[in-house]
């Protein structure tokens, strides 16, 4: 067992897992039941997804651009794992545990420990893997229970929270020009079109952009 | 069985399905760089998105309110590089005092 690989698998599995107070309570502002906010939690299990859910079909949307959205987003995680499985190297029922918290920061702490060698990048998967599992699931118990006792969300600032939440998510991958110009487009379309389509398109129009974006290689 | 609980199953199955996926296919399969460079770039574009549709719209329709004032604390708190929770809070507290204004 590798000291500074614990620690750092530790120091992110709390950090990240407060974040499911923000997911419980946005949930419960979303409409969503403390069941329903807590098997997000537990089945789907990737934060930048769960938002999604839930904030579309909060804002009206259907269920299936709901799904749609927080599917792909989701996307990462599949490439995630295609990375992952060379290393863990399980099957049958360990594969299935791996795959499930294949998430963000399982396999970027992995990754960073890749100085240490193939033994502590594999504890640092399993070990931010569960920790954030746990971590994740009890802060969103938490999250939901608080939002569920303040009654309406805009007197809380809860409104505000949700998009906030998901700033906080973009803010980091906003790393050039870029990065930026491709958010601020994806802003635009979506408000432009708000009006005009059901509730969820717009978000998942924004995914022809990024694709737009993406066709030609950057030099 | 309703929309939400739609939501939910439909979600979380997809969810694990990519995941096991991605555990389960040869990594050759998957190295289109157009692929790979356009999947970066899909959560950047939801997420920006996902931001402009619950600050400025309600029910399909443009709203200025106590929510753009929130937002804007959180990017100012995101600048300054405060810690994720600072900047959902901040938005949180600035957005419900304008509305309990």
């Amino acid at each position: 067992m590798n000291r500074a690989t614990a620690t750092q698998s530790l120091s992110v599995s709390f950090t990240v897992g407060l974040y499911g107070t923000a997911f419980g309570a946005a949930s419960i502002a979303a409409g969503f039941s403390i069941l329903q906010t807590c098997l997000l939690s537990l089945l789907t299990f990737s934060g930048a997804s769960q938002f999604a859910i839930v904030g579309v079909m909060g804002a009206g949307g259907s269920a299936i651009s709901g799904i749609a959205t927080a599917s792909l987003l989701g996307i990462r995680n599949g490439l995630y794992g295609l990375r992952m499985a060379p290393l863990l190297k399980v099957s049958g029922l360990k594969r299935v545990v791996a795959a499930q918290v294949t998430i963000d920061e399982s396999t970027g702490v992995a990754i960073g420990q890749e100085d240490l060698g193939i033994d502590a990048m594999k504890q640092g998967f399993w070990l931010t893997g569960f920790g954030v599992y746990i971590f994740w699931n009890i802060f969103t118990l938490l999250g939901a229970l608080g939002a569920q006792a303040m009654g309406n969300p805009s007197a809380w600032g809860l409104d505000a929270a949700v998009p906030a939440a998901f700033l906080g998510l973009v803010w980091p991958r906003l790393t050039g020009k870029f990065e930026r110009v491709l958010a601020a487009s994806s802003i635009l379309l979506a408000i432009a079109l708000s009006p005009i389509i059901s509730a969820g398109l717009p978000i998942i129009a924004t995914a022809l952009l990024a694709a737009a974006f993406g066709w030609k290689e950057r030099r | 069985m309703n929309g939400l609980w739609l939501g939910v199953i439909g979600t979380s199955l997809i969810a694990f399905l990519l995941k096991f996926t991605g555990h389960s296919i040869p990594e050759k399969y998957l190295t289109n760089p157009r692929m790979l460079r356009i999947n970066t770039l899909i959560p950047i574009a939801l997420l920006s998105a996902l931001v402009g549709v619950q600050t400025l719209t309600e029910k399909g329709k443009w709203v200025i309110d106590q929510r753009l004032a929130g937002v804007a604390v959180a990017v100012i708190a995101l600048s300054l590089k405060a810690p994720y929770f600072v900047v959902v809070v901040s938005a949180a507290v600035t957005s419900a005092a304008l509305y309990r204004l």
